[in-house]
């Protein structure tokens, strides 16, 4: 018995539609996100996360059919965030079926926002999404999808969100982010040797070999991609194949 | 026959729902002593903490009416927290009851792996398991969870280990539960669900 290594697709979405980029900029289309979704369940993903990338408050109702219709095409687990700056935000999101909730800026603005929801609906169901960008020898915390800089460290501050509540870190390198040159190793070791949850490490995934460095070297528990699922240049099958063959843990659909 | 989904408003009722559609199982939800009594088949969902549930189903007075039910012989399945609140308590609430239906407490995984115990795993059987039927032995299960039930081999179908060994799977009687969510287990948890409403058919 072991625990898997998990590989979690993203979509970024617009409200209504994926998109992409690199380094949170230059956005196009990637598809529909419920094709996706139902593309990715059947591949073998072992979660997906959906975030709404715009986040303006007009748009809300859009993501939240979005989310409507992803769910229901999911037999794993969902995440939903992306503008979520309040209670009342995370339940509508867990109403339209989201399992977890995940939070950036309004983490940093007001970090009781941690504990509100974990409280309301466990700490396994809080993610807290933290976009770390090096500075000399340490990490800097950006918010506003990666625009500025939080003042804080990305070790202090995963550690500090940890006691407030969330029950895992979604930890994106804005360095690596969009650049398919293999995610931040040094970085996501140093913070998931530094807390007690998992970790899910995103940002620069392109070769299956990026996936197998950062569960080896990097201690993720878990990867996330975007655009090198969306646009098939990597099947989930052939890279847990790949893993497997390496001694990763993974889950195969039965 | 329709699923009795126990509403007490602290669960993830919609993707147990939506999980049951996949299988071709109509649902309905349940949020009142009557409804309850009245069940031909039960299924408690739960996610979060020990005390919320357990405080849910007393203030909706559902405890009373969910242990005559389920006392009858109607066949019961709890899911995670479903399954803990089973047991006398949980270290997670210390001060209150739980169902008492299993003996023993619900305690903390251990601090030495990582917390919640979140993802993949796999089971290992002790027995045969009506849930498990037809179901491959290396199937993986979604867990999402830091307490655990004790494996005490009398009630245990299956266990998982994560820092501990801890009972993934109770059957007992009529009485089933399981600490993963199978609504949220892809094919496998499928299976098991399918399993579960077969038993009652």
């Amino acid at each position: 018995m072991s625990l898997a290594r998990r590989i979690i697709p993203c979509l970024d979405t617009d409200g209504a539609r994926v998109v992409k980029g690199v380094n949170f900029a230059g956005l196009r289309d990637a598809g529909d996100p419920a094709e996706l979704a139902a593309r990715y369940n059947a591949e073998g993903a072992d979660e997906l996360i959906v975030l709404d990338i715009a986040a303006s408050r007009d748009r809300r109702p859009t993501f939240l059919e979005t989310i409507r219709r992803v769910a229901a095409e999911l037999a794993i687990p969902l995440t939903a965030g992306g503008g979520i700056r309040t209670l009342e935000d995370a339940r509508s999101v867990v109403r339209a079926g989201a399992d977890k909730i995940t939070v950036n800026t309004a983490a940093v603005e007001q970090p009781d926002l941690i504990s509100q929801l974990s409280e309301e609906f466990g700490a396994q169901a809080v993610v807290l999404a933290i976009d770390a960008k090096r500075e000399a020898d340490n990490w800097d915390v950006r918010i506003r999808g990666g625009r500025d800089s939080a003042h804080l460290d990305a070790l202090a501050w995963a550690q500090q969100g940890v006691i407030l509540g969330a029950g895992e870190i979604l930890l994106t390198s804005v360095d690596r982010d969009g650049t398919q040159s293999g995610f931040d190793i040094a970085l996501t070791a140093a913070i998931s040797g530094s807390v007690s949850v998992p970790v899910i490490a995103s940002g620069g995934a392109k070769l299956p070999d990026h996936f197998l460095q950062i569960f080896s070297a990097g201690a993720a528990d878990a990867a996330l991609a975007a655009s090198i699922f969306h646009d098939n240049a990597q099947s989930i099958r052939l890279l847990k194949q790949f893993l497997a063959q390496r001694g990763v843990p993974v889950r195969f659909p039965c | 026959m329709n699923v009795t989904l126990i509403d007490h408003g602290a669960g993830n009722v919609a993707s147990v729902e939506r999980a049951l559609a996949r299988i071709g199982v109509a649902s309905e939800r349940a949020s009142t002593p009557e409804s309850i009594a009245s069940a031909g088949i039960l299924l408690l969902p739960g996610v979060g903490h020990f005390a919320a549930l357990i405080r849910a189903l007393d203030e909706k007075a559902l405890r009373q009416p969910l242990l005559e039910t389920i006392g009858r012989g109607v066949p019961f399945l709890g899911i995670c927290l479903g399954l803990q609140v089973l047991f006398e308590s949980s270290d997670e609430a210390p001060d209150l009851a739980g169902l008492g239906l299993m003996p023993g407490r619900v305690c903390a995984l251990p601090p030495t792996v990582k917390l919640p115990h979140m993802g993949w795993n796999t089971l290992r059987a002790l027995g045969p398991s009506r849930l498990l039927r037809e179901i491959p032995a290396n199937s993986y299960f979604y867990f999402a969870h830091s307490f655990a039930a004790p494996a005490a081999p009398e009630l245990t179908a299956a266990t998982c280990e994560h820092g501990a060994e801890f009972a993934a799977i109770i059957e007992r009687g009529n009485i089933f539960a399981t600490q993963f969510h199978p609504e949220k287990s892809g094919d496998a948890g499928a299976l098991l669900l399918r399993n579960f409403v077969s038993l009652a058919a």
